[in-house]
C-alpha cells in the first residue's frame, strides 16, 4: 500500500455565534491509518466530523480528500466521493425493517458506480452486510423494525449503513457509547479487520481502552484546539492532555499516573 | 388409548401468507388467493362496473371522486417524502389552464393537450417549487398556498388566459364514455402505479428522506433532487386531472385555482387515512359522494360535512383504511390441527 495522503484537513475552524467549537485544526490522514480522536465533552470532536462530512459549513480552513478541495460541498457529493460516517445519535430509518435501513446507501451514485450500474438484488447485499455485523440471517432480527431493536443493535446497524457505502475513509463518532463489553468485543474485531484490509478510518472515542487497542495515532482535541497528536503512550504522557483530562471522569488505561 | 379428538386452532390467513416481508406472499391454496387478490380486485371491479349502471347525475359523483382522488393521491406522494402541500390547486390549476391553452390559442387535438398539459405542468411545477424544497415543514406549505393565490392575481391582473372570464367553449371529449372511464382508468392506474413505486426502492428513498434526511444525504442521496424527482410525478398526476376536468366542463377559469382543490384532497387523505395511497384513494371516494348527498341540507351543508370530518378523524385516527385493513388482517380460519 502506497503511502499518498487520503484526508488533509488545513486550519480548519467553526464558530457557533462566537465560540469556537473547533479552531485551526491541522492534520492529515494516509491511505490505511487509522486515528483516534479523543477530548473532553464539548471538545469540537462531533463537529470536526460535521465540518469533514459536509454537515456543518467551516468558518475558515480546508479539507482535502484524494487531492480534492471538497470544503463546503453537500454532504451527498463528500459520500458519494467514499467518506462514511456514523452519527453519534444513531440516525435510522425507524419505521422500517432493519435489512432496508441499507438499500437507501446501496441506492446512491457511488454504489451503483461500483457495482458497475447493477441494479438489484440490493437486499442479498444488505442482509450479508448485517449478517456481518452480527444480525444472524437465519434469525428474524435483520427483518424486525429498526425502531423496536435494542441501542446495540441500532448502533451496529448505523455502522453497518455507513459500511455499504464502501467508502475509502470511514469514521466513526463514538460507535461505542452505550454498547455493552459483548457488544464491543463484538465490534471491534469487525472494525480492526477492516482497516487491516485498507479502510482509512477515524475514530472518535470515550472508551480509551478499546480506543488504543486498534489505533495507530491518537488526536487530542480541547475547547476546539488540537493540543496533541501521536502515538497513544506519546499522547497520554503530555502535560496538555493530563491537564485536559483532570478532574473528568475517564478512565487512563496502562495504569500510567494521570 | 382412546381415539383422539380432533383438535382444531384458529389460524390467521394473513401470519400465514405474509412472510418476513411485505411483498412476499407464500399462497398455499385458492382460498389464499382470494384473500390476497379480494381486497384488491373488488373494489376496482365496482367502480370500473359502476358507470354502467348509474344515471347521468351520479356518473358526475364518481368522475368528481376520482378527480379529488387524483389530488389526495398526488398529496399522499408529497407527504410520503417529507413535503407538507396546501398547493395541490396549484398543479390542478396549472394543468388545467395549459390544456385550455393549447385549445383555445394552439387548436390542439384533445390527445396533444392532455399529456403535454399533464407532463408540462408536472414541469413547471417542478421548476417553480425546485428553490423550496429545502424548506421543512410549514414553510414549504405556505408557499405551496400562496402560488395559487398568486396565480390567480396575475391572470386576474394582466388580462391573460381570458383575465376573470377564464377561456370557455373548449373541445368535450368526442363521447361520454371516453369522458367517464379516461379519468376512471387514470385513477387506479395511478393508484397502482403510485402504490408499486412506494414499496419499490426508489420509494424507499424517498420515504427514508421524510423519516431522516441527514442520514439520507450521509448514505449519498441528493435529497434534493429527490425531492424534486417527487414534485414532478406528483405535481403531473395533479395536472393530469386539471387538464381533463378542462375538456370535461369544456372550460378553464379561476375556479381551479379554489382553496376547495387544495383542502379536499387532504381531507380525503386524512379521513381515509395517511400513509397509505389506498387510504387516499378511500377517503376520495367516500367524501366527495357524501358531499353530493349533503346538498340536500341546504345552508346546513357545510357545517355538517366539517362536523362528520372532525368525528371521523377523531373516532379513526388511523384512517378507515388502516382500520379495514386490521380488521381484514384479524379475519380468521378454523384449521386442524394434526
Ligand atoms: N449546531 C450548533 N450550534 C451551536 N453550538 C454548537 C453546535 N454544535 C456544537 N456546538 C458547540 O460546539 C462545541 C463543541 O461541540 P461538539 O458536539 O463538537 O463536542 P464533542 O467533542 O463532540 O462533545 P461530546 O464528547 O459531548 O460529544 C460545544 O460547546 C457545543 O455546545
Ligand atoms: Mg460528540
Amino acid at each position: 500500500m502506497s503511502a499518498e495522503t487520503l484526508l488533509k484537513v488545513e486550519g480548519l475552524g467553526k464558530s457557533f455565534g462566537g465560540v469556537m467549537a473547533v479552531s485551526n485544526v491541522d492534520f492529515e490522514l494516509k491511505r490505511g491509518d487509522f486515528l483516534g480522536v479523543i477530548g473532553p465533552n464539548g471538545a469540537g470532536k462531533t463537529t470536526l466530523v460535521n465540518l469533514i462530512t459536509g454537515f456543518v459549513k467551516p468558518s475558515r480552513g480546508k479539507v482535502i480528500f484524494n487531492g480534492k478541495d471538497i470544503t463546503g460541498r453537500k454532504p451527498y457529493d463528500i459520500a458519494n466521493m467514499g467518506v462514511a460516517r456514523t452519527f453519534q445519535m444513531v440516525r435510522l430509518f425507524h419505521n422500517m425493517p432493519a435489512y432496508k435501513n441499507l438499500i437507501i446507501p446501496l441506492c446512491s451514485q457511488r454504489v451503483r458506480k461500483l457495482r458497475g450500474g447493477k441494479y438489484g438484488e440490493r437486499d442479498d447485499v444488505a442482509i450479508d452486510l448485517l449478517d456481518d455485523m452480527g444480525f444472524e440471517r437465519t434469525s428474524n432480527v435483520p427483518y424486525k423494525t429498526a425502531g423496536s431493536l435494542p441501542h446495540g443493535y441500532l448502533k451496529r446497524l448505523d455502522l453497518a449503513r455507513a459500511l455499504a457505502l464502501r467508502p475509502d475513509l470511514l469514521i466513526l463518532d463514538e460507535l461505542f457509547s452505550g454498547m455493552s463489553m459483548a457488544e464491543v468485543a463484538g465490534v471491534l474485531p469487525i472494525i480492526e479487520k477492516l482497516n487491516t484490509q485498507g479502510l482509512t478510518t477515524i475514530m472518535i472515542e470515550h472508551r480509551l481502552r478499546e480506543l488504543f487497542r486498534v489505533v495507530d495515532r491518537v488526536m487530542v482535541l480541547n475547547f476546539g484546539v488540537k493540543i496533541a497528536e501521536g502515538s497513544p503512550d506519546q499522547v497520554m504522557d503530555s502535560d496538555e492532555v493530563k491537564k485536559a483530562y483532570l478532574g473528568v471522569d475517564v478512565e487512563i488505561p496502562r495504569g500510567k499516573p494521570a | 388409548m382412546q381415539e383422539a379428538e380432533v383438535k382444531v386452532r384458529k389460524r390467521r390467513l394473513e401470519r400465514a401468507i405474509k412472510a418476513r416481508t411485505d411483498t412476499v406472499f407464500v399462497i398455499a391454496s385458492p382460498g389464499d388467493i382470494l384473500y390476497v387478490l379480494a381486497p384488491r380486485v373488488v373494489p376496482m371491479a365496482i367502480l370500473l362496473l359502476l358507470p354502467l349502471f348509474v344515471g347521468g347525475y351520479h356518473s358526475k359523483v364518481i368522475v368528481h371522486a376520482c378527480v379529488v382522488g387524483l389530488l389526495a393521491l398526488s398529496w399522499e406522494l408529497l407527504a410520503s417524502c417529507g413535503l407538507f402541500s396546501l398547493g395541490q390547486s396549484l398543479f390542478f390549476g396549472v394543468g388545467a389552464y395549459m390544456a385550455g391553452a393549447m385549445d383555445k390559442y394552439l387548436h390542439l387535438p384533445i390527445w396533444v393537450t392532455i399529456p403535454v398539459a399533464t407532463l408540462g405542468g408536472g414541469a413547471l411545477c417542478a421548476l417553480l417549487l425546485a428553490p423550496v424544497v429545502r424548506l421543512r415543514g410549514v414553510y414549504f406549505a405556505m408557499v405551496t398556498l400562496m402560488l395559487p393565490i398568486l396565480f390567480k392575481q396575475i391572470i386576474e391582473a394582466w388580462g391573460i388566459l381570458g383575465g376573470t372570464h377564464g377561456l370557455s367553449g373548449l373541445t368535450a371529449f368526442p363521447n361520454e364514455w371516453l369522458d367517464k372511464y379516461l379519468i376512471i382508468v387514470a385513477f387506479i392506474t395511478v393508484l397502482f402505479g403510485l402504490r408499486s413505486l412506494i414499496t419499490s426502492d426508489y420509494g424507499l428513498v424517498l420515504k427514508a428522506i421524510a423519516d431522516d434526511d441527514r442520514a439520507v444525504m450521509s448514505a449519498g442521496i441528493n435529497i434534493y433532487s429527490r425531492k424534486v424527482q417527487a414534485l414532478f410525478i406528483a405535481a403531473s398526476v395533479a395536472s393530469f386531472a386539471g387538464a381533463f376536468i378542462t375538456h370535461h366542463y369544456q372550460f378553464a377559469g379561476f375556479s381551479v385555482f379554489a382553496l376547495d382543490w387544495a383542502i379536499l384532497p387532504l381531507a380525503a387523505a386524512a379521513v381515509g387515512g395517511t400513509g397509505s395511497f389506498a387510504g387516499a384513494a378511500l377517503g376520495s371516494m367516500i367524501l366527495v359522494p357524501l358531499s353530493e348527498a349533503l346538498r340536500a341540507m341546504g345552508g346546513l351543508r357545510m357545517a355538517i360535512y366539517c362536523a362528520i370530518l372532525v368525528f371521523a378523524v377523531l373516532a379513526l385516527p388511523e384512517g378507515i383504511f388502516r382500520f379495514l385493513e386490521r380488521k381484514y388482517q384479524e379475519f380468521e380460519t378454523v384449521i386442524e390441527v394434526k
